[in-house]
């Protein structure tokens, strides 16, 4: 359970050391030098449901029409380049199938792990292990072509029966709550060495999308026993070391099936302290920023001849969340007055210096069934009055319950004073993570919360699910998101439209913004991902000069 | 001698266990680190289940006197959260701060003899006091403050120095030193104007000695008369504050590592607390536990080496 607040216990035991410690010295009289910085937390948190189901793709429904897994422009010849890479959140472990925690599929999926399928910047799912990919009239059956002379780091021949064994092992080994996007695979048989059958209970345009997620990672049948120290996969890059907390080192695959990609070595390194990682990149320790922390600090990279700004899309929506379930917020009313009080686009200025798109519902510029709804509650203070009046809450308290993460700190006192001038007063608590996910993501005791949703394609977990946190109950879009799922990937793009539709039209809560993909990097690095729509950073297509 | 032995190792092995057990006590969390490796969508059941196989069910006690066994056969057991040992790993983050800590002492004793020294013998004068106010200032600058300062100047806009990170000094030795010396600076300058105000007065104490007014009527200078006569007496509290020093260099190294990003056993200690990963904390506990004794168990064992007369009341007048 999470009762103490770990941040907390840290300084308790930083203090009972410390005591100790000078306890334990002859006759000391001295004082702990320096103040000891609070630890940094996560900026994108990810609240994965109790559900866990993501939205589908609209893959093409004849695959061989798409293209191949390497990326549209030539790639880069092989080199001796070195590349390192700065990263905030270090891994907690290397085994993603028993540890969660979004730092490991960030470095090793797709860079040393493979899955049959995964997506392109665009977000459309593409081949990867799998050449190609059929499904049967009843949707429920699909049919893998794999590649040929695919070879695991540890020799091993990538074969239909480690496919199956990848599959099932989720089921029976994997320990993390994300294992139960594979409970709807009824049977997986491998046909042949390269053909595969994977059978689902019931039809899912979801379960090929969650196949490019780390439970679609594929695993060798004698590679699995000590993943805790030695990832083994079929990616571009091998994986040499790791310094827990520091870095983590990965090497080309001289046997890689596919294009080798550029860089020979790529570090991997972690920062705790974000100036720490700005300062090694503006002295060229470091030639990537994966994602920039500190959006204020980027005129330190304006220098275009030194340095480049990606300024693309993620699959995170900044959520000014709102209880549908209990309190004032329960009120239509309510909610729509707390929408239109709002300026959006100020709020988005102060808070994160402008980056980052406007939305009006919940989905990510990559999704398929993105329309532009930023518009449907224009920043207008008068009519949120009117609505108060008419729902009778013209002196209304709220709180609002922040999480420890800089965007909601950030964010919190342009909201409280917007909210203030049409007559809401707002009661704000900082909390630490644990109380928050305690608090709010599992009692649902809130009435206001500033979360970053990172997790790609989300929508059903947020809104098709009573019991999550934000206790949006809405039988007519929880029909339309299974309809989606079972029905054709056309089908699931107009009824997720609807859907985003209905719940700008409920104000189920205020998006305040898409989340940027926010990267700096040297002038001379190329093959950056423009937008961030995996749980993976790519590092396969970078190349240096 | 025997005696200070023994009560040494029996203080020893008290604050280690008390040291030890009340992080254990503050830390203990049931389930916790299950249902952190589950992540935050994990079911009731799945918990409970993965709490079972961890045996993280037991009792409080039970659990913490079979961690206290396994670290009595050296073995400090497997991390609930990330699966690996964690024996090697707190060697390697100690070996890390150990070369930080060591170098930072080495930067401090330099910089403080010299200064205190000058500071002492012109005391009278504006250098010494120009020395005096420049400890003052030393000492009221938090480690922290120093390591910006320092990575701004000389990384940033000098470029003269990579500005974090840490390489092993047995791969690439001079990378090892040019990404050692601005974390030695940033610790070792701030503890440097403290020992400073320790050796000043050390000295200035030394100085009204008669010894030292015989030694200058031979003819010595005041600085001879000093290095050759004072400067033994002057060294016993000033060891003192040198043991003490070690012991706060340790504890403020957490500070210097999360600003250099150096993978050493403070910000190992930091990341284990917060990600509750109890057994890694408590193994990190008992190794520091230990340093602080063994260094205050040295520092008194210098100080029978430079006063002999520290070693018959030691040995409680059995000389």
């Amino acid at each position: 359970m999470f009762r103490t607040p770990s941040l907390r216990r840290a300084g308790l035991v930083t203090a009972a050391l410390a005591l100790l410690l000078t306890a334990c010295s002859a006759g000391s009289t001295a004082e702990p030098s320096g103040t000891q910085p609070s630890a940094t937390q996560p900026s994108a948190t990810q609240p994965t449901g109790t559900q866990g189901s993501a939205a589908p793709t609209t893959a093409p429904a004849d695959p061989s029409e798409t293209d191949p897994a390497s990326p549209s422009s030539t790639p880069a010849p092989a080199s001796d380049a070195a590349l390192a890479v700065g990263f905030v959140l270090a891994p907690e472990s290397l085994d993603f199938t028993q540890v969660d925690g979004a730092a490991i599929p960030q470095a090793l999926l797709v860079n040393v792990y493979e899955g049959l399928v995964k997506v392109d910047d665009n977000g459309t799912i593409v081949p990867a292990l799998a050449k190609s990919w059929t499904v049967s009239p009843d949707r429920k059956t699909y049919t893998f072509q794999l590649q040929e002379g695919v070879r695991f780091s540890n020799g091993d021949p990538f074969t239909a029966e480690d496919a199956v064994f990848s599959i099932n092992r989720v089921k029976t080994d994997w320990k993390i709550s994300v294992k139960a996007k594979m409970d709807i695979v009824a049977k997986a048989v491998a046909v042949s060495d390269t053909e595969l059958t994977v059978t689902l209970k019931r039809p899912s345009n979801n379960w090929l999308y969650d196949m490019t997620s780390r439970v679609g990672a594929m695993f060798s049948t004698d590679g699995v026993a000590d993943l805790a120290d030695k990832p083994i996969g079929t990616g571009p890059y091998v994986f040499v070391s790791y310094t827990p907390g520091d870095r983590m080192v990965l090497e080309r695959n001289d046997g890689y099936w596919g294009t080798p990609p550029a860089v020979k070595t790529v570090t991997l390194r972690y920062f705790k302290d974000p100036n720490a990682m700005n300062n090694a990149l503006l002295t060229g320790d470091i030639q990537v920023i994966s994602s920039v922390q500190t959006p204020e600090s980027i005129s330190q990279f304006s220098d275009t001849s030194r340095f480049q700004v990606i300024d693309g899309t993620s699959t995170g929506e900044v959520l000014l969340t709102l209880n549908n379930g209990s309190g004032a917020t329960a009120d239509l009313k309510v909610r729509q007055a707390i929408s239109y009080a709002l300026d959006r686009k100020a709020i988005l200025d102060i808070a994160w210096s402008g980056y980052g798109t406007l939305i009006g519902s919940h989905e990510a510029p990559t999704d398929p069934w993105f329309t532009d709804l930023s518009g449907a509650y224009p920043f207008d203070p008068e009519k949120a009055k009117e609505l108060l009046k008419e729902a009778g809450k013209e002196n209304l308290t709220l709180r609002l319950t922040l999480p420890p993460v800089p965007y909601a700190t950030a964010a919190a006192p342009l909201i409280i004073s917007q909210l203030a001038d049409v007559g809401i007063t707002v009661k704000d608590t900082a909390v630490t993570f644990d109380t928050w996910i305690q608090q709010v993501l599992i009692n649902a005791d809130y009435d206001m919360t500033i979360i970053n949703h990172v997790e790609p394609r989300d929508l059903a977990t947020l809104w098709g699910d009573p019991t999550y946190y934000t206790r949006y109950d809405n039988p007519e879009v929880q029909r339309l998101l299974v309809a989606g799922d079972e029905g054709t990937p056309e089908q699931q793009v107009t009824d997720y439209r609807k859907v985003v539709q209905i719940l700008s039209d409920d104000a189920a809560s205020v998006w305040l913004w898409s989340f940027p993909n926010l990267v700096v990097a040297a002038a001379d690095v190329r093959g950056l991902a423009q937008n961030a729509v995996s749980e993976s950073f790519d590092l396969t297509t970078l190349s240096v000069g | 001698m025997v005696w200070r032995i023994l009560r040494r190792l029996l203080i020893l092995v008290i604050s280690t266990a008390a040291a030890s057990f009340l992080t254990f006590w503050v830390l203990f969390d049931g389930c916790g680190p299950a249902r952190t490796r589950l992540g935050i969508g994990a079911t009731e059941d799945s918990v409970a289940q993965l709490c079972r196989e961890l045996g993280l069910d037991r009792s409080m006690a039970s659990q913490y006197l079979d961690w206290a066994g396994g670290i009595l056969h050296g073995d400090f057991g497997v991390s609930y959260i990330s699966g690996r040992a964690l024996g090697p790993q707190i060697l390697d983050q100690l070996s890390v701060t150990l070369w930080l800590v060591a170098g930072a002492m080495v930067v401090a004793v330099l910089l403080a003899v010299p200064w205190g020294l000058f500071s002492a013998l012109f005391h009278r004068r504006i250098w010494g006091t120009l020395l005096s106010a420049g400890s003052q200032i030393g000492v009221a600058v938090p480690a922290f403050l120093a390591a910006i300062l320092l990575v701004l100047l000389f990384s940033v806009h000098l470029g003269w120095l990579p500005p974090n990170g840490y390489q092993v000094p047995g791969a690439d030795f001079g990378g090892f030193l040019s990404h050692m010396v601005l974390p030695w600076l940033a610790l070792g300058i701030v503890q440097a104007a403290v020992l400073a105000r320790y050796v000043r007065s050390a000295v200035l104490d030394e100085s009204g000695q008669d010894y030292l007014r015989t030694a200058r009527s031979k003819g010595l200078t005041r600085l001879d008369a000093l290095v050759r006569h004072g400067l033994r007496n002057a060294s016993i509290p000033v060891l003192t504050v040198i043991g003490v020093q070690l012991v706060t260099i340790l504890v403020g190294a957490v500070v210097v590592e999360y600003v250099f990003a150096i993978p050493g056993i403070g910000a190992g200690l930091a990341d284990a607390a917060k990600r509750q990963d109890l057994l890694n904390v408590q193994g990190i506990v008992v190794v520091l536990v230990v340093i602080a004794l063994v260094v205050s168990f040295l520092v008194d064992l210098a100080y029978t080496l430079i006063d002999p007369r520290m070693r018959t009341t030691a040995d409680g007048g059995r000389a």
